[in-house]
């Protein structure tokens, strides 16, 4: 059976007439764009029409603002190391503690290596921390690298706000763009944004390939030194059929994305609402305005979220978790941390991401599916309403007074605290 | 399916066995917490006549290794005396369900000491965990003891920091104490190599004769080990080699060398890789080359 698909932030399926695009230059069109012959000039020319897509998609200015890259992790990394070569005087970088780890690893890189990392804080709805970030802001600052969207909670971050206050300080601005990119509209003529990454499988297109846009008149370096390809600006022969499907999946992203703000948000919300209704004992993490329309994080309480993964898989429903044993370390997601998420829900996170390609018997068969997933968790759990989570340091076999265990970050001071929604009133008791 | 368990495994978190609160139970043993990502509660009852385990239930917050681990140790105590049933080790948890990944071992050490908190419950007694009156917190991301760490290394035979981090959590937080880890761990294996009585010869490699396999050692460790060890002012000797265990000595740094057990550990995994993986080191003490000549 056809699983039902609910984990398009990691990866998406390849759109049919996406792989059409393509395959031609799998099979005969295998010429080489730097040819000198038709055979290979040709297809450099259907490179270059990619290209246009995507500025079309982006609202670039001109397609030479795009350079394509082989996926998202380089984008970031190219447009970070750029600024901070082209800057030599700058040493200091600004980032978020929610960043993907294709920004987050490189901070640490970079501060072994001397640099100073700032990482601005977020609130409990995930809003990122603009006092921090002022404060924080210099002439040592090179560049300012905050994600668009949130691949953990969707939480959309207010990057033309952000790019503005980086000018400010004589610094340059970079976004993450790779899960924004296709889900909402993005107008960089009217932008003050200097460089965004973006990643073609997060929006139907293959694996293996990305894309850097760089305003025009932005001092650049190169991260991948070789060849004259890309105007210079990153060597290598091009992925062909890569840049043919992303150009594809750029222009049928171009063409859904007011379906993605409406038909793809009603699924979303029919979802959450589904899920709140039926299931007591949840919350939803991050901003419920400010995020994406296909993206849903919820945390069950008293269970864990691998548990309810492997469950969720036998019933055929594809989704993530932000759980400790899902995460890769033995620590819940840093993004959930970051937020001050209570560990009794960080460690039971699911999140559902949907694409334009899920329907409505899909969610129904989700809502159908999860309640009793949850209820048999927790007839397992030793935790209920009942019997609700003993203070850690009652429970902690070991008599931990662990700052970390036991309790997580305080969120920085709420600058408008109206706007904290995260909380009792978003539980169902 | 994805996930990197074994069908019995699977079996056990699909269909736990002995789920639930036990309420006449003679030992109730609570170990874990939500904050850490698990936590187990273990019930027994035994029969005063016989002293056997008649029921064995539990409750578990954590994930499918957690769950399927806690629901093998009730099968597995059901019908043991206290005395048999505290004989059982995570490894054995482990095997009962063949196997479980690498980095959820913790998951296995959690169920045996669920098991040691409710027998000691039941007797009245406290446990030095649970009073942490001993030991001394290493990983305070995870609140774990440098006692559980020697106990997970001795019980597990560890030799890594990354294996001490999947046996107990510890160091998988932020990381900082992954230098003390090392520490114990070289001094247990330093402990242990003093009271390892010499190992019998393992049956020799089937398709390398035993000529050739003393060859590859000698040709590895004159050009991979030997030059690394001379860098740092030490040297390698090599004794004797009994179907697959090679014996050697540490001269010169090496031999006092704290970090001599990684060393140990280095050059079997490297023994291993270049001639068979059959291959277990043992260390000699210096001048042990003398004494047999």
């Amino acid at each position: 059976m056809k699983p039902i698909y609910l984990d398009n932030n990691a990866t998406t399926a390849v759109a049919p007439e996406v792989l059409e695009a393509m395959l031609p230059f799998l099979r005969e069109r295998y010429g080489n764009p730097s040819s000198i012959h038709a055979f290979g000039g040709d297809v450099a020319r259907d490179v270059e029409r990619a290209r246009e897509r995507l500025a079309a998609l982006l609202g670039a200015e001109s397609p030479t603002e795009i350079v394509f890259t082989s996926c998202g992790t380089e984008s970031d990394n190219t447009a970070i190391l750029s600024a901070l070569e082209a800057y030599p005087d700058r040493r200091q970088f600004i980032t978020t503690r929610v960043e993907h780890p294709a920004v987050l690893s490189l901070a640490h890189h970079l501060e072994r290596k001397g640099y100073e990392v700032v990482r601005v804080g977020v609130d409990r709805d995930g809003l990122l921390d603009l006092v921090e970030l002022r404060a924080a802001l210099s002439p040592r600052t090179a560049i300012v690298s905050a994600m668009w969207a949130n691949n953990e909670t969707g939480v959309v971050f207010p990057v033309e706000e952000l790019a503005r206050m980086a000018h400010e300080a004589g610094a340059l601005f970079h976004t993450d763009a790779v899960q924004a990119v296709g889900k909402i509209p993005i107008d960089l003529r009217r932008s003050a944004i200097d460089m965004l990454s973006l990643s073609g499988h997060k929006l139907h297109a293959p694996k293996g390939i990305g894309a850097l846009y760089v305003r025009r008149g932005t001092k650049f370096r190169p991260f991948l030194i070789g060849g004259h390809q890309e105007r210079n600006r990153r060597g290598g022969t091009e992925n062909v059929p890569g840049i043919v499907a992303l150009g594809a999946a750029a222009e049928l992203a171009l063409r859904h994305i007011q379906e993605e703000q409406t038909a793809v948000r009603a699924l979303r919300d029919r979802l959450e609402n589904g899920i709140l209704e039926r299931i007591p004992d949840v919350i939803v993490n991050g901003h419920r305005e400010r995020r994406l329309p296909n993206t849903s994080n919820v945390s069950f309480e008293f269970v864990e979220g691998e548990a309810i993964l492997l469950l969720l898989d036998q019933a055929g429903i594809c989704a993530s978790s932000g759980s400790a044993c899902t995460s890769g370390s033995l620590e819940p997601s840093h993004v959930l941390r970051a937020m001050g998420v209570p560990f009794t829900f960080a460690h039971g996170s699911i999140r559902f991401s949907l694409s334009r390609y899920n329907t409505a018997e899909e969610i129904d068969r989700v809502l159908a599916e999860l309640p009793p997933i949850i209820a048999r968790l927790r007839e397992i759990s030793p935790f209920s309403r009942a019997h609700p989570v003993p203070d850690c340091a009652a429970t902690c076999p070991t008599g931990c007074r662990g700052p970390k265990s036991c309790t997580p970050p305080a969120p920085p001071e709420d600058p408008d605290p109206p706007r904290r929604r995260f909380g009792p009133q978003h539980r169902r008791r | 399916m994805a996930w990197n368990y074994s069908e019995k495994l699977k079996d056990h978190f699909l269909h736990p066995r002995n789920v639930g609160v036990l309420e006449d139970a003679d030992g109730k043993g609570e170990v874990g917490s939500v904050a850490c990502g698990d936590a187990l509660t273990f019930y027994l009852k035994t029969d005063p006549q016989t002293g056997r385990i008649t029921k064995a239930t539990f409750q578990t917050f954590g994930c499918g290794s957690a769950i399927a681990s806690a629901s093998a140790l009730t099968e597995m105590v059901i019908g043991k005396t206290v005395e048999e049933a505290l004989r059982i080790t995570n490894q054995d948890i482990a095997d009962y369900l063949d196997g479980i990944p690498q980095e959820k071992m913790h998951c296995s050490v959690m169920g045996r000491e669920a098991l040691e908190a409710a027998v000691a419950a039941m007797r009245g007694e406290k446990r030095a965990a649970d009073t942490h009156e001993e030991g001394k917190i290493v990983c305070h991301c995870f609140g774990v003891t440098d006692r559980k760490i020697e106990r997970a290394i001795r019980e597990n035979n560890l030799t890594t920091v990354e294996q001490v981090t999947n046996y107990t959590k510890a160091g998988g937080g932020c990381g900082t104490c992954q230098a003390e880890i090392e520490e114990i761990l070289n001094r247990v294996l330093e402990e242990r190599r003093r009271e390892a009585p010499p190992r019998p010869a393992a049956a020799g490699g089937a398709r390398m004769t035993q000529l050739r396999k003393i060859a590859l050692i000698q040709e590895t460790i004159e050009h991979e080990v030997r030059p690394v060890l001379q860098k740092d002012g030490g040297d390698i000797e090599l004794i004797d080699v009994e179907g697959d265990t090679v014996r050697v000595s540490l001269v010169g740094h090496c031999a006092g060398c704290m970090a001599a057990g990684f060393t140990t550990g280095w050059i079997q995994d490297k023994l291993r890789e270049l001639v068979s993986d059959r291959l277990t080191i043992v260390i000699e003490p210096p001048g042990a080359a003398e004494a047999q000549r």
